[in-house]
C-alpha cells in the first residue's frame, strides 16, 4: 500500500461539525477499501488568495492515508460529486509525518499581511520614505535634502 | 586576499536548503515558501535565491501544489 497526503477544502457556509462529519465519511471510504487513515488535521477556516467558485474562505482538512490506489481513487471520486468541497489534492508521499505540518505550528505566529516583513527581501530598494515623487510640489529638491529633511 | 578581491565580484551564497539542519521543501510550509516568492507572486529564479537546481525543481513544485490549493496566489495584481 501506498502513502498518500490528502487537502481538501470545503465550502466557507459549511459549519465546523458538518466539515467533521465530511471527513468522518472519506475515512469511512479509505477504511472501507483496506485503507487507514492514521492523521486527520483540521487546519481551521482559512481565507483563500483566490476566489474559488465565489468562495474567499475555506474549511482546510489534511488527511494522511495509508492505502491502496483503489481506496484513494473511490475517496477523489466522492469529493468531486460532493459540492460542498471546492478543492482536494492528493499527494503521494514516502513518508507521512506524525507531528502536526507546518501550517498548524505557524498559524499561531502567523501575520495577516501575506509576506509583509519578508517581501522586500530580494529587492535592492531601499525601503519607501518621504521621497519626493516626480511632478510633486514644484519639482524634485536634491535628494540628500529630502533625506536630511526627514531624519528629523 | 579580501583587499585585493576585485570590485564588483560577490562571494557565491550557498543554497537554503541544503547543510545540516536545512528545512524540508513542504506545500504546506506557507511562510518557508513565501521567502521563495516575490511580491508580486512569482518564483524567485534560483540565481537570485542561491537555491541549488535540484533544490529549486522541488521548491517550485512546492510552490505549484500551494498555489493549487489557495495558500500561495498565482499573481498578485
Amino acid at each position: 500500500m501506498a502513502l498518500y497526503e490528502n487537502v481538501f477544502i470545503a465550502r466557507q457556509d459549511v459549519p465546523q461539525t458538518q466539515v467533521e462529519t465530511l471527513t468522518q465519511q472519506f475515512a469511512d471510504i479509505v477504511t472501507g477499501l483496506g485503507g487507514t487513515v492514521s492523521k486527520k488535521e483540521y487546519w481551521g477556516l482559512r481565507s483563500l488568495t483566490y476566489r474559488i467558485k465565489k468562495n474567499r474562505k475555506g474549511h482546510y482538512t489534511l488527511l494522511n492515508i495509508d492505502a491502496p490506489s483503489a481506496a484513494v481513487k473511490e475517496m477523489e471520486r466522492t469529493m468531486s460529486i460532493n459540492e460542498d468541497i471546492i478543492r482536494f489534492l492528493t499527494v503521494r508521499v514516502d513518508a507521512l509525518e506524525e507531528a502536526p505540518s507546518a501550517i498548524m505550528v505557524r498559524s499561531a505566529e502567523k501575520s495577516d499581511r501575506p509576506g509583509g516583513d519578508r517581501g522586500d527581501r530580494w529587492g535592492d530598494r531601499p525601503p519607501r520614505r518621504e521621497r519626493p515623487r516626480f511632478g510633486d510640489e514644484g519639482g524634485a529638491p536634491p535628494v540628500t535634502a529630502a533625506i536630511t529633511g526627514d531624519e528629523e | 586576499m579580501s583587499a585585493q578581491r576585485r570590485p564588483f565580484t560577490r562571494r557565491r551564497k550557498s543554497c537554503p536548503f541544503s547543510g545540516n539542519n536545512a528545512p524540508t521543501i513542504d506545500y504546506k510550509d506557507v511562510r518557508l515558501l513565501q521567502r521563495f516568492v516575490s511580491e508580486r507572486g512569482k518564483i524567485v529564479p534560483s540565481r537570485i535565491s542561491a537555491v541549488s537546481s535540484k533544490k529549486q525543481r522541488e521548491l517550485a513544485q512546492a510552490i505549484k501544489r500551494a498555489r493549487f490549493l489557495a495558500l500561495l496566489p498565482y499573481l498578485i495584481a
